[in-house]
């Protein structure tokens, strides 16, 4: 029979159940008519015949199973079966059958929780055809942030890119007639569409074409989202003009509804080409090697070529640029990444997530662990059954299987249940927008993956914990058992439930630590001087320049912004930044160079300093405080001698020392001579995890025009009334003036966000952690006072102490425990290194976390061992004795 | 009963093709039939023969019809295929080597060796 007839007859086995079983039940009642047919020829009356017969063909059941086997349909009505009395046996321990569903529910659903985040961020490539061979070029300086004309070089040099485009970020002021929004999007090269391959939903793209040198291209591209939110789905909008930041510019197409552009976490409202990047501005700035203002350079690699070909490729380009611009190229290495976060993103994120994966593998682990040792102490209380069964004929294979069966549909219904929460969670976080007004959000729909992922946890856990019993039923004599009853010889030999006690035990207290640590983090880094004091401060946002202001009228505006201010009842003090320290805008970062230094290349560097445009008052608004020498003034003007305040860092790092700093001086990446006039405490400008770096400080009046500004508005009247009296007083020196105010607290939430995002997920996992363990040692606990009730009750009649009953109840639990707890805090301390990168003043090796994580397991040990202690010592020997 | 010997495993299904060889035979006429071809020597329990049927049928040794037998009976008749027959003739030499080298191992003399 060919491999094909017997699958069909196999398949057909399936479906024809019934009617194969009415065939064999006729058959043998056939053989038997025929058998007693015979005996009824010897003699015997019809009746006695025919039991005769019966009696003769054996076991009936047993025949009727193994024949079903024999026709290859066994498995599916002796699974059903099998299900039929799991389902029994379940219903019969609601508790145990709840408990372990819902340890499992949410042990799957951590993981499909994180699976799913760690999917839509990492996994998944980015939505454009043949994202396989899509590649951006990091670097290993200015978090790779690159200027157009190297990227033109590498562009044009490269042996190995299919094209290669850049994207910048960009923020415009979109006017389409009515109501002019600030608005995020991308600046692109000319060449990104056709790179990427993808084709417009409406109208067209921009090409290479559409650029004939700078500021040629005034052409937009609008996002499916935001033309249908903002023009009403309108497709008459392709050729309609527009102004961006004042300027003129045409809307050429409509980009399909799955593009929201090529990083994950951004959606693009806008395209707009590159080239225009001076007039959208009013600054040029697009052609110079200084400014890196491309966020990221991607690229398909050519067929044929390898990563290390193109890696090689890069870096001699990278070298020869160098050569040829040494003061603006400093050496640096190039390396292949994912298009879908720019490197400096993407490098902690997916670290972090990954992170997350493993933890939450940790916790199923754990949870597993849990389970196992529950269904090996149930086995053991069932052995009785077990027993029975063998005896009665069943085979072991049988017996085994219907135990997996068991362990199955409880995995099952917890993979359920977790998919269904994890499902509902990864909704809402798709839909989250954690900051008003930046379109970032983290796309999370969970897709296939997800699912497959999710079952097949709940699979392999099911056969994890489905099998530890496996060995004490494979073991179990049924004559011995069923004679004497099931009472395990009490030995100190350690058992696999041990075993699996400890290693969950061990996986909690790293969970348990592991959140500590990002807690304390957490807590620390909120309550840690960052050289700013945010409470009470308004933040204004405006841009001049976006709205049409010119440059020689930008300053003497900006001066009477902060008079007008400063003239409002109750406000203490008023000051003005590009970027304020901790804003989601970033800060500017240049070299500077010791006073000495002949040659101004980047390599001499004395360092790479933050640097802020300050109004005098800012120190004060701010909350920065001015440790030595004197404050900007009104009088630094740019006729006056140049100067600046730098923070203590830089004082140490630049001009020697940090005392006798002041009236110091040091050159600027232009060679400007600048004179330091006074040193300000140290802070936090980046990121609250960055290490200590340099900030300087200039004078508004000695800088160029600001594009960007921030007004810090320092006062304890109620914000909102403080902000409509803001908004009426600027508006009476400009009516058209778009002002952004929001409280400096909720800006920072920006820079606090991953730590925040971290300690939560962490303290989380954490809470799980600390569940899993209750519920681990509580079974445990429960189960060792429930197998020794008697040899407790004859210790009690003999006169022992309730410590000593307690002592023989409870003291390998919590041996255990203990062992448990110090392996996994020790674990913990060593995994919890990698959270020092992402929750700021993360460290393990915290006096106050080491306590709070012994505290906490001992903690878990008394609630988990309470109610099997008062079990063991309200034993009555008697009642027990007698039942016994 | 004691002089019936116990059937080796993986006999019955030998036994069975070779009874259902000398023409179709329902399953209570398979056991009469192994019994007087080998003059009642054998022990077979008497349901142990359908898990072995429905076992050669399923591997397309033997093919089954339903039919009436010699006491007017509905009976299904289990008759060789041609793969059964072939399987016969294998399993019977292979056999007849293995008894005769049994036989021959077991009638060495210590000494001989």
């Amino acid at each position: 029979m060919s491999l094909l007839d017997s699958l069909r007859l196999r398949i057909a086995t399936l479906f024809q159940t019934d009617q194969l079983n009415a065939e064999l039940e006729e058959e043998i009642r056939s053989h038997i008519q025929h058998r007693a047919d015979d005996l009824e020829r010897s003699g015997l009356d019809r009746v006695e015949a025919e039991r005769r017969a019966r009696v003769e063909f054996g076991g009936q059941e047993k025949f009727r199973a193994q024949s079903h086997e024999a026709l290859g349909g066994c498995l599916f009505p002796a699974l059903l079966q099998d299900l039929r009395f799991s389902l029994r046996v379940l219903r019969k321990s609601p508790g145990f059958t709840i408990a372990a569903v819902l340890t499992l529910t949410l042990a799957i659903g951590a993981n499909a929780v994180v699976f799913g985040v760690l999917n839509s961020l990492i996994l998944r490539p980015v939505n454009v055809p043949d994202a396989k061979s899509l590649y951006a070029i990091d670097h290993s300086i200015n978090d790779d942030w690159e200027s157009y004309p190297n990227y033109r070089d590498l562009r044009d040099r490269n042996q190995s890119f299919d094209g290669l485009a850049a994207l910048a970020l960009s923020q415009v002021a979109l006017d389409t007639g009515k109501d002019p929004s600030r608005i995020w999007g991308f600046e692109t090269t000319g060449n990104y569409f056709d790179m990427l391959g993808i084709q417009p939903y409406l109208g067209r793209f921009f090409h290479p074409s559409d650029e004939r040198g700078m500021n040629s291209a005034p052409y937009i591209v609008l996002s499916y989202a935001y033309w249908h939110s903002h023009f009403q789905s309108d497709r008459g909008v392709v050729g309609r003009v527009v102004r961006v930041n004042g300027h003129p510019y045409t809307i050429v197409g409509v980009a399909p509804a799955d593009f929201r552009g090529t990083f994950v976490f951004f959606a693009a409202n806008f395209y707009i080409p590159m080239v225009n990047h001076d007039q959208m501005i009013g600054e040029s700035v697009l052609s110079s090697r200084r400014n890196r203002g491309v966020i990221q350079i991607l690229g398909h690699l050519r067929p044929g070529v390898a990563r290390e070909q193109a890696v090689a490729d890069l870096n001699t380009i990278g070298a020869v640029l160098g050569k040829e611009y040494p003061s603006d190229n400093p050496h640096e290495d190039f390396s292949l990444g994912r298009p879908s976060m720019p490197g400096a993103l993407g490098r902690p994120v997916r670290a972090f997530v990954s992170a997350l994966m493993v933890l939450a593998g940790l916790i199923l682990l754990a949870a597993c662990a849990n389970l196992g040792s529950l269904f090996a102490a149930r086995a053991s209380d069932r052995s009785r059954e077990v027993a029975l069964r063998l005896a009665l004929g069943s085979s072991r294979k049988r017996i085994l299987r219907q135990l997996l069966v068991e362990a199955m549909l409880i995995s099952l219904a917890g993979g359920a249940g977790g998919l269904a929460a994890s499902m509902a969670l990864l909704r809402r976080l798709d839909t989250w927008q954690p900051f008003s007004g930046v379109p970032i959000h983290v796309p999370v729909q969970p897709d296939a993956n997800v699912y497959l992922v999710a079952l097949a946890l709940a699979i392999v856990s099911g056969f994890l914990f489905g099998i530890v019993p496996v060995r004490q039923v494979l073991r179990s004599n049924p004559y011995e058992i069923v004679k004497v009853g099931s009472a395990e010889k009490i030995g100190r030999q350690i058992t696999v439930r041990d075993v699996l006690l400890v290693v969950q035990i061990a996986i909690c207290a790293v969970l348990v630590t592991s959140s500590m640590v990002a807690v304390r983090g957490l807590a620390r880094s909120l309550h840690r001087s960052f050289g700013i004091d945010s409470n009470n401060v308004m933040l204004v946002e405006t841009d001049l320049k976006m709205f049409g202001y010119r440059p020689e009228a930008i300053q003497p505006m900006q001066r009477r912004m902060m008079d007008a201010l400063e003239a409002i009842p109750g406000v203490e003090h008023v000051g003005l930044v590009d970027f304020p320290p901790l804003g989601r805008g970033g800060s500017w970062k240049a070299n500077v160079f010791q006073d000495e230094t002949k040659d101004q290349r980047p390599a001499n560097a004395a360092a790479n300093s933050f640097m802020y445009v300050i109004t005098p008052d800012y120190l004060h608004a701010a909350g920065t405080n001015l440790l030595e020498g004197r404050m900007l003034t009104w009088q630094d003007k740019k006729d006056s001698p140049p100067v600046a305040l730098v923070n203590r860092e830089f004082a140490a790092k630049v001009l020697g020392s940090s005392s006798n700093a002041v009236g110091k001086y040091f050159l600027a990446k232009d060679g400007t001579r600048i004179q330091v006039v006074g040193i300000v405490e140290n802070g936090k400008y980046l990121s609250i995890t960055e290490a200590q770096q340099p900030a300087m400080f200039f004078p508004l009046l000695q800088q160029a025009p600001l594009g960007e500004q921030w007004m810090l508005v320092r006062s304890s009247r109620d914000p909102q009334q403080l902000a409509s009296v803001v908004r009426t007083k600027l508006h009476e020196l400009d009516a058209g003036m778009p002002l952004d105010i929001l409280m400096w607290n909720r800006e920072l939430d920006f820079s606090m966000f991953p730590a925040r995002m971290a300690s939560l997920s962490l303290g989380v996992l954490g809470a799980m952690g600390a569940m899993l363990s209750i519920t681990g040692i509580f079974g445990m606990a429960a189960y060792s006072v429930s197998k020794r009730l008697r040899e407790l009750g004859i210790r009690i009649a003999l006169g022992a102490k309730r410590s000593e009953v307690l002592l023989a109840a409870l003291g390998r639990p919590l041996r255990l425990l203990a062992f448990g707890s110090a392996a996994g805090l020790l674990l913990g301390v060593l995994a919890t290194r990698v959270l020092a990168s992402i929750v700021y003043q993360a460290t393990p090796r915290d006096p106050l976390v080491l306590a709070g994580v012994v505290f906490a397991m001992l903690l878990l040990g008394l609630v988990a061992t309470w109610i099997p202690a008062q079990r063991a010592l309200s034993i009555d020997p008697l009642v027990l004795l007698r039942e016994e | 009963m004691n002089d019936q010997a116990q059937l080796l495993p993986g006999t019955l299904d030998l036994l069975i093709l070779r009874a259902v060889s000398l023409g179709p035979l329902h399953g209570y006429g398979i056991l009469l039939r192994i019994g007087q071809i080998s003059n009642n020597a054998l022990l077979i329990e008497q349901g142990a023969l359908y898990p072995g049927l429905f076992r050669l049928v399923r591997q397309g040794l033997l093919k089954a019809d339903w039919g009436t037998s010699e006491n007017n009976r509905r009976a299904k008749f289990y008759s060789l295929t041609a793969a059964g027959r072939k399987r016969l003739r294998e399993e019977t030499a292979s056999w007849n080597r293995l008894a005769t080298a049994i036989a021959c191992a077991l009638a060495e003399q210590p000494e001989e060796v």
